[in-house]
């Protein structure tokens, strides 16, 4: 007890040089258990952004990118599906619901996503929530749009605001000016990608691009109050989600639908994709715990160095406390538990710091990249970095208790 | 530890041999005895071996060869920690300079050896480690320093506070090497007389080392290193 108090003592009248080495110890923490903890919580994040939904069917091509840009948004999709298609596997008797999703449009650098009904009733995140509006209500009409709660809050939009949607991605100049439309609603906080975006109905998607087959606008524009949802026909959607009635079916399903004849379809269970995803980053993530891993073995070489520098300036200390009676390995003791107490200390705020920066950078990551970053608690990985860590710290503390150790017995009353 | 039969010797050494290597060594003194209760002038040039004599009494250096009684005990004979036990709790040390753990106060300075050693602890005259500490604090007239850094007191001071930490919890054997080399004639003398005063109410024997002979005649007794000690070559 004596020699802890001594410990901190004598670090403490270091203060400076103690406090740079707690700092390169804790920035290297912070950067190992950030990386691990990010990593962690984009996961957590990207999987509790859908749940319940057992399929995601688009036109053939990649899972990743279907999954990307049907649930995420990120990303185009290259090619629609009929709706002929979706109607068939709509009323598919092992299916219990469908989400259709169509996109393409935007509105200052949000997506537009063009669904129906089953979406508000069906769509789930994070285990059993559903969506659910804080203000007005569904779209019913063809130029009704509900918009996701990041949306109306970095907008300052509200209900019955006019809106025009842009052709294509953020900074079209094709706008579809000639059709406004309506907020009729405003969704409740998800915190997954859902907030992000604008939802109008199919018809209205359809209403919009009316005159537009040539992918470019109409020369004279059909005005709003002329279009009526008699007129309109789905022709096409983007992709849709799917729930089976039961988990078996799913697979039977995804073959099915794999091998459809009438057109070429892909068929993703999400969280067998969103592990592809996570193996293709898992490289990217070796890598930077490799140099984090590097990062802190620099810091515990500068322990080492400002520990064992320390011991010439100390050979007289060392010598007051032999003849005080303290035995040499209690000395030996001394200066390991000043090695531990650092690493330890600036392991501690390692990993405070890094959840400190995860929870600060959490929601600015989620409204600039649209990558939804959850919370996430202290993993084992978190715990063994931290005793790898306070451990290697030790293990170096040896190499100067060993010298202060020889120190007091050959130079007896000799030193300084 | 076995029972210390009280020794009319403080310090008997006989033919002690000690080297840094086996083949040269550095001191032979055939015979060395101090007295209990007395205080010993033991006077050497520098480079004469004092330390390494002063290493011997206190058993942080072991002999080669020969006979290092002290204070009853044959140290030859006791492990390296029973050692540091008997050096902690019966002998006050006081180096030429620089005797304080730079980064505690003065305070925590002098309670150290209560701190490390219980029969320190016992043998303290008030009722807690504190107000002993502050009464030898007074008594050494440090009053207005007990809680400051030990680096901001003078070396008067710091040797002060080293009498005080040396002699706290009555050590039966001070040693004290070099004290006054580091202070000027005038403070040489009050730092003796208040060294004397303390030694004799904690009853312990006091061994002087010093190359400066102006001092020596104070002393109950006067040893010269070169009479007892022959340096081979």
């Amino acid at each position: 007890m004596m020699i802890l108090q001594l410990a901190f003592r004598s670090l403490w009248s270091r203060k400076f040089t103690s406090s740079l080495t707690v700092f390169s110890i804790a920035l290297s923490m912070l950067l190992l258990v950030g990386v691990n903890r990010i990593r962690k919580g984009t996961q957590v994040g990207f999987e509790g952004t859908l749940s319940q939904t057992d399929l995601i069917v688009g036109p053939r091509g990649g899972s990743l990118p279907l999954l990307l840009y049907s649930v995420f948004h990120i990303g185009t999709a290259n090619n629609n599906i009929s709706y002929a298609t979706y109607q068939h596997f709509a009323h598919h008797p092992a299916v219990l619901w469908t989400i259709p999703i169509s996109m393409g449009d935007s509105h200052r650098g949000f997506r537009v996503v063009a669904t129906d009904d089953n979406f508000y009733e069906h769509y789930r995140y994070r285990g059993d929530n559903s969506l659910a509006l804080a203000q007005g209500s569904r779209p019913e009409g063809i130029f009704d749009a509900v918009l996701g709660s990041t949306v109306a809050s970095q907008l300052h939009y509200h209900l019955g605001q006019k809106i025009v949607l842009s052709h294509g991605l953020e900074g079209s100049f094709l706008k579809h000016t000639a059709d406004p439309y309506t907020v009729v609603g405003i969704l409740k906080r998800t915190a997954t990608p859902v907030d992000r975006a604008i939802y109008i109905t199919l018809l209205g998607d359809e209403a919009m691009h009316l005159g537009w087959e040539h992918g470019a606008p109409p020369l004279n524009p059909i005005p709003e109050s002329q279009i009526h949802a008699s007129d309109l026909h789905i022709d096409e959607i983007s992709a849709f989600l799917l729930r089976t009635k039961s988990r078996i079916g799913t697979l039977f399903l995804q073959r099915e639908i794999n091998t459809y004849k009438p057109e070429p379809l892909t068929a993703i269970i999400p969280a067998l994709t969103l592990e592809d995803l996570w193996s293709v980053l898992s490289a990217a993530d070796v890598a930077l715990t490799l140099v984090s891993a590097a990062v802190l073995i620099v810091g515990l070489m500068v322990m080492l160095t400002a520990l064992y520098t320390a011991l010439n300036e100390r050979r007289r200390e060392i010598a007051i406390l032999r003849t005080l009676g303290l035995h040499a390995r209690q000395i030996f003791t001394l200066i390991i538990l000043e090695s531990t107490l650092i690493s330890a200390l600036g392991a501690l705020i390692g990993v405070a710091a890094a959840y400190a920066v995860l929870f600060l950078v959490r929601v600015p990551v989620e409204n600039n990249y649209g990558i939804p970053l959850a919370m996430v608690g202290i993993s084992s990985r978190v715990v063994y970095y931290v005793i790898a860590a306070v451990g290697a710290g030790t293990l170096l503390g040896f190499i100067p208790a060993i010298r202060a150790y020889r120190n007091a017995l050959v130079d007896g009353l000799n030193a300084g | 530890m076995e029972p210390v039969l009280e020794s009319s010797e403080a310090i008997h050494l006989q033919n002690v041999v000690f080297g840094y290597d086996r083949r040269n060594p550095v001191l032979h003194v055939e015979e060395l005895i101090v007295k209990t209760g007395k205080r010993v002038f033991l006077y050497g040039p520098s480079g004469s071996g004092k330390t390494t004599l002063l290493g011997l009494i206190t058993g942080i250096l072991q002999p080669q060869s020969g006979s290092c009684k002290v204070l009853g005990q044959e140290m030859t004979r006791m492990s390296m920690s029973a050692r540091d036990q008997l050096r902690g709790s019966e002998i006050g040390y006081i180096f030429q300079s620089l005797n304080l753990i730079p980064y505690l106060t003065v305070q925590q300075n002098v309670a150290l050896p209560c701190h490390i050693h219980a029969r320190r602890r016992k043998n303290i005259v008030a009722p807690t480690v504190n107000e002993e500490v502050q009464r030898l604090i007074n008594r050494l007239e440090l009053d207005t320093h007990i809680d400051r850094g030990v680096k901001k007191l003078s070396t008067g001071q710091q040797q002060r506070v080293a009498i005080a930490r040396a002699i706290i919890g009555k050590p039966r054997l001070v040693i004290a090497d070099e004290p006054t080399s580091s202070l000027d004639t005038d403070r040489q003398q009050a730092f003796l007389e208040l060294l004397f005063e303390v030694c004799d109410e904690a009853k312990a024997t006091l061994v002087f080392v010093s190359h400066d002979r102006s001092l020596m005649t104070r002393f109950d007794e006067q040893i010269a290193l070169s009479e007892v000690s022959r340096v081979s070559a």
